[in-house]
């Protein structure tokens, strides 16, 4: 594979992931990862795999389970000169660690005037479709991004993946790096085996279109370019944006789409209330009212809990459920 | 439902069944998640019987128990029915969480088990709240919490032993040594050479006891149950135990080989407690494999049970957020209901 051209690999995203780490670490020696089971085993999900025999075992850590003290270590790692990238077992998990990030990683930097910083960034499957219910499943992106004071970075295809996580870890403040997990082998793309950067905070069109925005990231960008090829065929074009950074949002990608098409839906497997769709509306409503022709259509999960097995199917934003809001969108 | 102790005949055939029970359910219920009938994860007890079922058969009845991740178990020794349960890890609405919660969150309020628990090390704290409740109710029950050795490295653990501790709560901290959290060996996690030296901080007394021995664990619980009724507090209890199985199904256990598990195979809970009754006539080779065909039989008839229930509908997601109705949680159902999960 990698003989054909020196300059590419075809990689799934979890191998992705593995491939920024291991150039981040390679090129700088501050970088280290700690973790559950991140060492010798190489991650629950094989993020890490290798690394631990490549780097030693003072850069690539097995914890004790406890994500407060990974994550508070880290802060103080961080705080003092090292870039440490602690990883999370499933985003469900964090919540022990969420004091942490929220009272401390996010505000280091302005309660101390600048003084102390923390280039950190907590790495974290999240999403649903595993046939698992509750805590391996949540997609809980808007409770950090609601923090002022982190970044929150979502990849959708191995490219991404591998650029977005440098760009992460050479970010000189925290950010919360959430893995969509369905497509962590579901798909190889092209990623180069150098290091290279897709910057934090741009969106990027994954398809163009002129009757309707639609706004996605992570997971459901793949069902939703589906849609719109689909909706293609009846004639309904559709421009598909990936945010792929949740916080900052790139206002002016959305924006700029909106001009366009006068009409907008979001997808996300977040629950609807609360979650970045209802954002995504208001930054649309402040800057571009007088374009709008129609409601902006949400297509998310429930607000319930992540369901098991028989519900899943329903609860997630399928291709139908996206098609069918579009078009509840483009008919209004 | 025969109480499984450890002095009478009856009592520790009850043990023996109990045990035989997790063992056939988890066998069974690993060859299905192979099979993929059961969605999710499993993380199976097997090689750790001795420990739930010792530990339960020294509680009463109307004692709370609170479980783990690795909770088939818990649920089993606690008198859960196997059917019900089956149908939980299949997702099926006559599960105990009508198939909303699956094999890590199994509950059954009237059984007094507060629920299996996908959060490592969340269950002590909950087991402190129901002690406290017996408590301030002047009732003798004890809340009784498992929790394993990764566990143990939780804060949260230790805020609940600290409190039950400086309240002289009815409870239990019984900790599951099984030398492993997921594939990192306990002494990577933890300073202490045993887990139960953990009470020496909190002044409350603490025994490390053979897990793979159902009298010990029994004894050690039956001891820690007296002193919690009589208004003494809490025990830490640490059983040293041994998973045979992965850490979930399909773990490829890069950090043990078949030789370290045959170590602890020839420790068997199971055989060992058999042949003890043997040993002391209270068993038969014949009296033992009779009670095996009846604990399969119940497994079998726990799978058909669980394979004909039936899916819970699309709408059912919204049922229970609540008790009272919540105007846009109503109007999600409404969708719900009447595009009937069609448009998926
Ligand atoms: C807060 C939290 N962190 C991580 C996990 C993932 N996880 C599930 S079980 C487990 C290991 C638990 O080890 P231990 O407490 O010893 O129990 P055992 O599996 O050995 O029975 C881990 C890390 C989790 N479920 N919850
Ligand atoms: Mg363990």
């Amino acid at each position: 594979m990698a003989t054909q051209q020196t300059t590419t690999q075809n990689l799934t995203l979890v191998q992705a992931v593995r491939d920024g780490l291991y150039t981040e670490m390679s090129r700088d020696s501050d970088v280290l990862v700690l973790g559950e089971d991140v060492g010798k085993n190489g991650g629950v999900f094989r993020a890490t795999e290798g690394l631990y025999d490549e780097f030693g075992p003072d850069r690539v850590i097995d914890t004790p389970l406890a994500e407060s003290g990974i994550v508070g270590t880290a802060i103080g790692m961080a705080a003092y000169g090292l870039k440490p990238v602690p990883e999370i077992q499933f985003m469900g998990f964090i919540y022990p660690a969420f004091d942490q990030i929220v009272s401390h990683a996010a505000r280091l930097r302005t309660r101390s005037r600048g003084r102390f910083t923390c280039p950190l960034v907590v790495r974290a499957p999240y999403g649903g479709g595993i046939r698992a219910p509750e805590h391996h499943s949540e997609s809980k992106e808007a409770f950090f991004a609601h923090e002022p004071g982190l970044k929150v970075v979502i990849p959708s295809t191995p490219h991404d993946t591998k650029g977005l996580l440098i760009s992460a870890i050479r970010d000189p403040d925290p950010v919360v790096f959430l893995e969509p997990k369905l497509i962590y082998r579901a798909f190889r793309g092209d990623v180069p085996e150098d290091d290279y950067t897709v910057p934090i905070g741009e969106a990027a069109v994954r398809r163009e279109g002129t009757d309707i925005s639609v706004f996605t990231w992570g997971a459901m960008t793949r069902p939703t370019l589906e849609a719109a090829e689909n909706l293609a065929e009846a004639g309904v074009d559709c421009e598909v944006v990936d945010l792929r950074t949740m916080s900052p949002l790139d206002r002016e990608t959305i924006v700029e789409s909106f001009k366009k098409t006068g009409r907008a839906a979001v997808v996300h497997e977040a629950p609807k209330t609360g979650g970045l769709g209802g954002e995504i509306a208001s930054i649309i409503q402040e800057e571009a009212l007088l374009y709008q022709e129609a409601p902006v259509e949400r297509i998310a999960g429930f607000d319930t809990p992540f369901p098991l097995y028989a519900l899943e199917d329903y609860y997630l934003p399928s291709v139908a459920r996206v098609e069918e809001g579009i078009r509840n969108a483009v008919e209004f | 439902m025969v109480t499984a102790d450890v002095e009478t005949a009856d009592g520790q055939t009850e043990i023996l069944r109990r045990m035989l029970t997790i063992r056939e359910f988890d066998s069974t219920a690993g060859q299905l998640f192979a099979d993929g009938e059961i969605p999710g994860f499993v993380h199976l007890y097997i090689g750790e019987e001795a420990v739930a079922v010792g530990a339960c058969a020294a509680l009463d009845e109307d004692d709370y128990i609170t479980s783990t991740h690795r909770g088939h178990g818990h649920c089993i020794a606690k008198g859960l029915d196997p059917a019900r349960m089956m149908a939980e890890l299949y997702g099926k609405r006559d599960g105990y969480c009508n198939g909303k919660g699956g094999s890590m969150h199994i509950a059954d309020v009237d059984a007094g088990m507060l629920g299996a628990n996908g959060i490592v090390g969340a269950g002590p704290p909950l087991a402190a709240g129901a002690a406290l409740t017996a408590q301030l109710q002047g009732d003798e029950r004890v809340a009784l919490s498992f929790c394993g050795d990764g566990a143990v490295a939780q804060g949260q653990v230790h805020e609940a032993i600290n409190l039950a501790a400086t309240w002289d709560l009815p409870s239990i901290f019984l900790v599951e040594n099984n030398q492993f959290g997921e594939g990192t060996p306990v002494e990577k996690q933890h300073n202490v050479e045993n887990l139960s030296e953990t009470a020496e901080a909190y002044d409350i007394p603490g025994f490390t006891v053979d897990g793979m021995d159902v009298v010990a664990v029994y004894e050690a619980v039956a001891e820690a149950r007296k002193r919690a009724v009589a208004g003494d507090g809490p025990t830490l209890v640490e059983a040293d135990t041994y998973r045979f199985r992965g850490h979930f199904e399909g773990d490829h256990q890069p950090y043990r080989d078949e030789d370290d598990i045959e170590v602890w195979r020839e420790r068997d809970p199971i055989e060992a407690f058999k042949r003890r009754l043997i040993d002391a006539g209270t068993l038969t080779e014949d009296g033992y494999e009779e009670l095996k065909s009846e604990v399969e039989a119940t497994i079998r008839e726990a799978v058909s049970f669980a394979e004909s229930a039936d899916d819970p509908a699309p709408y059912e997601a919204y049922d229970d957020m609540f008790a009272a109705s919540i105007p846009e949680i109503e109007q999600f159902a409404r969708k719900a209901r009447t595009d009937g999960g069609e448009s998926r």
